[in-house]
């Protein structure tokens, strides 16, 4: 039951939320002189001036007109040099997002400060208010009415949700210039941390950190009873901040590559890239050592800590996409396809994406060694961009968390992270960790199935008393959290100690002896 | 090959029909009113408090039942005719079978009160229940249910106490004995549950019995009368006062019947291929569980079902075997705490039985070990709030440890997810307080423990 504080809290998020979206439809436009020189590149000065002259000093109402201009101009210019066939000054920078936004002027630019109270502190503020309450509630598993809310069981709220995570994914990707508004919200934050000003990815970055930690005081306070769940969530919430997010800044504040030393190829999957690795080289011994950081973390941390503590230690402790499942996704676990059907489609696409990821990586590497641009006469080029777009920006983002609200918060870890898959392969066969059933105890109830973000039947290895080992199992350990009789525990110990196969009588029943061999 | 028809799809009638499959050829049709398909009984209430929906308890897909060649029939059975071999089903069909299993389960106790047949009144043990007390408990505020009263303190009605919580409707928990579920609870586990419903609002009333149920113009409850004559305004009653035998259909069938079919430690029952087995079954020979203890004639516990559905199907396959249960356990959930029990722990204990009991200050974690003082031999664990682990403790009970033995072992039998506080220091301390003695904890917890001791 919502109490009035938390009405007021959801009130107040929502007036922030709208302020927010309605933030976007703020700013007037001018194109000045003094911008293009500040962003243009000389070569292309003369050129660009040229073509945008109509624009000059003109006042725009919205960016959707201006940068419409602003983008149809280059157009126009590139589409002149192709027809005379002058490939060499084709314009491929994108101009759009830093001119859109130095462009903008008014009372909202000279007013962020205002503005980010206005609109993302008090939806803070708000979520706050809607969630410190449940502190008054006595603690246990209170999964009421998650699968008739109509935000958590594919209702209207979830489908609004959805479709804004998706818009915001594609415009974040593919069209940048329309969030300059947004951007620049967040730009004295970015002056303060690395010194300059701030892209869309440093919205995105704050807005991600945020979320995850507005959503894991509310995870701590869901499952405060429950001590792996707090030391978990705490976890996710310390990685995010300060390495996925202050230190990336602070690297760049001392000129060495943004890098999050947490992440790691293949997730990251630019890590092989010619100017990451440049970077690397130019940066110095720091940079070197960075560099091999991020070799040995997947090269050695992911078989050794998959060895001892299974791919939990990464999916859900450490890592960023898995942080924001474990928090912002926590209402729609339940929504994960549990069929058979899903797990065949699962490992073959999450596999197909790990074999594309280590062909694309290979491919690039030869090129960056050898200088040669394609391979069996495919460029690598290509191969790196069609990754980058179909896996990097498609599937991780407007899929991965688009999609929360209706398949379930582990869409990318499950179908799509080739890191994923890479612990996975290590966790089922070569780990001490393993759910553990607890002897005849199981009743068949389903909680820990219905509410396994990875689809696992859990219930299917519990009933028949043998354990869960299975390569997408991220450890989060909400079936034993959910379980209401004590029957499941996530353990590490001898890898043959594992039950692979089922006791055909289950334990209490001394009218047969027959036991499958183990 | 022989056609072996079930009656229910409990978890007793499944598990025979998936041990049956797994060993022979047999032809199988499951017949059940209650449902299309297996469910788990014991999720009803997450269900109802929208923790899962009814798909979700199922515990095989649909397609499960079609590869392993498992017909399930949605009929209900009104006769039994053994000469003909054959049932007679309610659509008017007749289906025969070579080998009759009966599992139908049990039906709620009703005790004879005055109003007990209202509308707005109901135990809880089928999936029709359920969607009573769905139709019962919503509804336009007005109508809807502004108090509902629950009558008979066991597991039911906890499960119904916390159903009716979810939909913040107000509960008044009538419970006959001094103390909470006393058949099978020791007092202070039975006050530490009691402590635990009035924490959630929950109106308990110990030595408190119903006397009648009051209708009102449409013959719905409008509110019920104790023995002390006090009224209770409530628009749902909620019967939990046990469940028996769901045998009324086989008056006619000329099966030996007494509370339940009456059966042999085979399951068999007075007619030939006819069997019974679950919640259904009486025993009319003694059932001594290997720990030594007695077992009731009847046992209403899902687990027990499970173990009878295992053993059947053996006999049924040609190995004609008879029941032995194990070491007894249970367990269930009284709102946020967790209940297990092993071995045979008695309220009160049995005269050549003492107990140690450790309860935390906090009230919420108890552990009791029931034990016999001559031999120190342990012979039965209570455990409130903490998880054990049903191996070790089932090898414990019967190897017939000491109490000294299980209090400076107990982190073997930890099952607590990982960080969670323990206990075995604080127990064994008090042990220590009590006995004068000077014992240390002897293992850790954890795999390591189980897998090198």
């Amino acid at each position: 039951m919502t109490t009035r504080i938390q009405q007021i809290g959801l009130a107040l998020f929502l007036a922030g939320f709208g302020l927010f979206i309605s933030i976007l439809t703020l700013s007037q436009f001018r194109l000045t002189d003094a911008i293009l020189t500040e962003i243009v590149k000389p070569e292309h000065r003369t050129a660009i001036r040229a073509e945008v002259a109509p624009m000059m000093d003109k006042l725009y109402g919205s960016q959707w007109a201006f940068a419409g201009d602003f983008k149809a101009a280059i157009n126009h210019l590139n589409d002149g040099y192709k027809q005379q066939q002058q490939w060499d000054r084709v314009i491929y920078d994108t101009y759009a997002f830093s001119v859109t936004k130095a462009a903008s002027t008014g009372f909202f630019p000279a007013n962020t400060g205002l503005f980010s109270g206005l609109s993302i502190g008090l939806a803070l503020f708000g979520a706050l208010l809607y969630i410190l309450p449940r502190q008054q509630q006595l603690p246990g598993i209170k999964n009421n009415h998650l699968v008739r809310h109509p935000a958590t069981a594919r209702g209207w709220i979830g489908i609004i949700v959805g479709g804004f995570l998706i818009g915001f994914y594609v415009v974040l990707y593919f069209y940048p210039e329309y969030l300059t508004n947004w951007v620049l919200l967040v730009d004295p934050l970015s002056r303060a941390l690395s010194g300059s000003p701030a892209s869309q990815w440093f919205l995105y970055g704050t807005l991600y950190t945020l979320c995850i930690l507005v959503m894991g005081i509310r995870m701590l306070i869901k499952y405060r009873h429950s001590r792996y769940q707090q030391v978990r969530t705490i976890s996710v919430m310390f990685f995010q901040t300060a390495i996925a997010f202050i230190l990336v800044e602070l690297l760049v504040r001392f000129n060495l590559p943004a890098q999050d030393l947490k992440n790691m190829w293949p997730l990251d999957y630019s890590f092989f890239f010619d100017y990451r690795i440049n970077n690397h080289l130019q940066a110095g011994t720091q940079g070197i050592w960075m560099f091999v950081w991020g070799v040995a973390l997947f090269a050695i941390g992911v078989p050794v800590m998959v060895y001892f503590f299974g791919k939990r230690w990464y999916c859900s402790w450490v890592c960023g996409c898995g942080g924001l499942a474990e928090t912002l996704g926590d209402p729609y676990r339940h929504l994960s396809d549990k069929s058979l059907k899903a797990w065949k489609i699962e490992r073959y696409v999450v596999h197909g994406v790990l074999a594309f990821a280590v062909v694309m990586t290979l491919g690039v590497l030869y090129t960056f060694l050898t200088g040669n641009g394609s391979v069996l006469g495919i460029s690598t080029y290509d191969l790196r961009s069609w990754y980058g777009f179909g896996v990097g920006s498609i599937f991780a983002g407007v899929v991965g968390t688009g999609f929360y609200p209706l398949m379930g918060n582990r869409v990318w870890c499950r179908f799509g992270c080739p890191l994923a898959a890479y612990l996975g392969l290590v966790q089922r066969f070569r780990s001490r960790f393993r759910i553990t059933t607890n002897g005849g105890q199981c009743i068949s109830c389903g909680n820990c199935s219905t509410h396994c973000e990875m689809g696992i039947d859990v219930r299917w290895y519990a009933q028949r008393r043998q354990d869960i080992v299975r390569s997408s199992c991220v450890g989060c350990g909400i079936c034993s959290a959910v379980c209401p009789r004590g029957v499941l525990n996530l353990e590490n110990g001898p890898v043959e100690s594992r039950v692979m196969q089922p006791n055909p009588i289950i334990l209490g029943n001394d009218s047969i002896t027959v036991r499958v061999p183990e | 090959m022989k056609h072996i028809v079930i009656i229910g799809n409990g978890i007793a009638g499944i598990t025979t029909a998936r041990h049956i499959r797994k060993q022979s050829d047999h032809a199988i049709t499951v017949v059940s009113a209650e449902s299309a398909h297996f469910f788990s009984r014991t999720a009803l209430m997450y269900i109802y408090m929208g923790h899962m929906t009814y798909a979700n308890t199922k515990p095989y897909a649909d397609d499960f039942w079609v590869k392993n060649r498992i017909t399930l029939k949605q009929a209900y059975v009104e006769a039994v005719d053994p000469d003909n071999k054959s049932l007679q089903l309610g659509d008017g069909t007749v289906l025969s079978y070579d080998m009759l299993v009966v599992a139908v389960g049990s039906k709620p106790n009703r005790f004879g009160w005055p109003g007990q047949a209202l509308a707005g009144v109901q135990g809880l043990y089928s999936l029709q229940d359920l969607e009573a007390m769905e139709r019962h408990t919503s509804g336009p505020p007005v109508r809807g249910t502004r108090r509902a009263v629950i009558v008979g303190g066991g597991l039911i009605g906890v499960e119904m106490a916390e159903m009716l919580h979810s939909r913040q409707i107000p509960v008044t928990f009538l419970v006959r004995e001094v103390t909470f579920w006393n058949i099978a609870l020791p007092p202070e586990e039975g006050s530490l549950i009691a402590r635990h419903l009035l924490e959630h609002h929950i109106d308990l009333r110990l030595e408190t019995e119903l006397a009648e149920i009051l209708p009102d113009e449409e013959g719905r409850v409008r509110a019920v009368l104790t023995k002390t004559g006090e009224q209770i305004d409530c628009q749902f009653v909620g019967l939990t006062v046990g469940v028996g035998p769901n045998i009324d259909f086989l008056r006619s069938s000329g099966l030996a019947l007494g509370r339940g079919v009456q059966v042999n430690r085979f399951f068999e029952t007075s007619l030939p291929d006819v069997y019974a087995i679950g919640d259904c079954a009486e025993f009319t020979e003694p059932i001594v569980d290997s720990g030594g203890f007695a077992r009731r004639p009847v046992e209403q516990i899902w687990y027990t079902g499970r173990m009878h559905g295992e053993t059947l199907a053996q006999t049924i396959c040609g190995q004609r075997t008879a029941y032995q249960p194990g070491i007894f356990f249970n367990s269930a959930k009284f709102f946020d705490i967790e209940y297990q029990t092993y071995g045979s722990v008695t309220n009160p204990p049995a005269p050549d039985e003492a107990t140690f009991y450790w309860e935390h200050p906090a009230g919420q974690h108890c552990l009791r070990i029931n034990y016999r003082p001559a031999t120190g031999q342990v012979v039965g664990i209570n455990v409130f709030g903490m998880r054990l682990r049903h191996a070790v403790c089932d090898r414990w009970i019967r190897q017939q440890q000491t109490l000294t033995h299980v209090l400076t072992h107990l982190p073997e039998a930890n099952f607590d997810p990982e960080f969670f506080r323990q206990y075995e220091r604080d127990i064994l301390r008090q042990y220590n307080e009590q006995t004068g003695g000077s014992l240390a904890l002897k293992t850790r917890r954890g795999l390591f423990s189980r897998v090198f001791s």
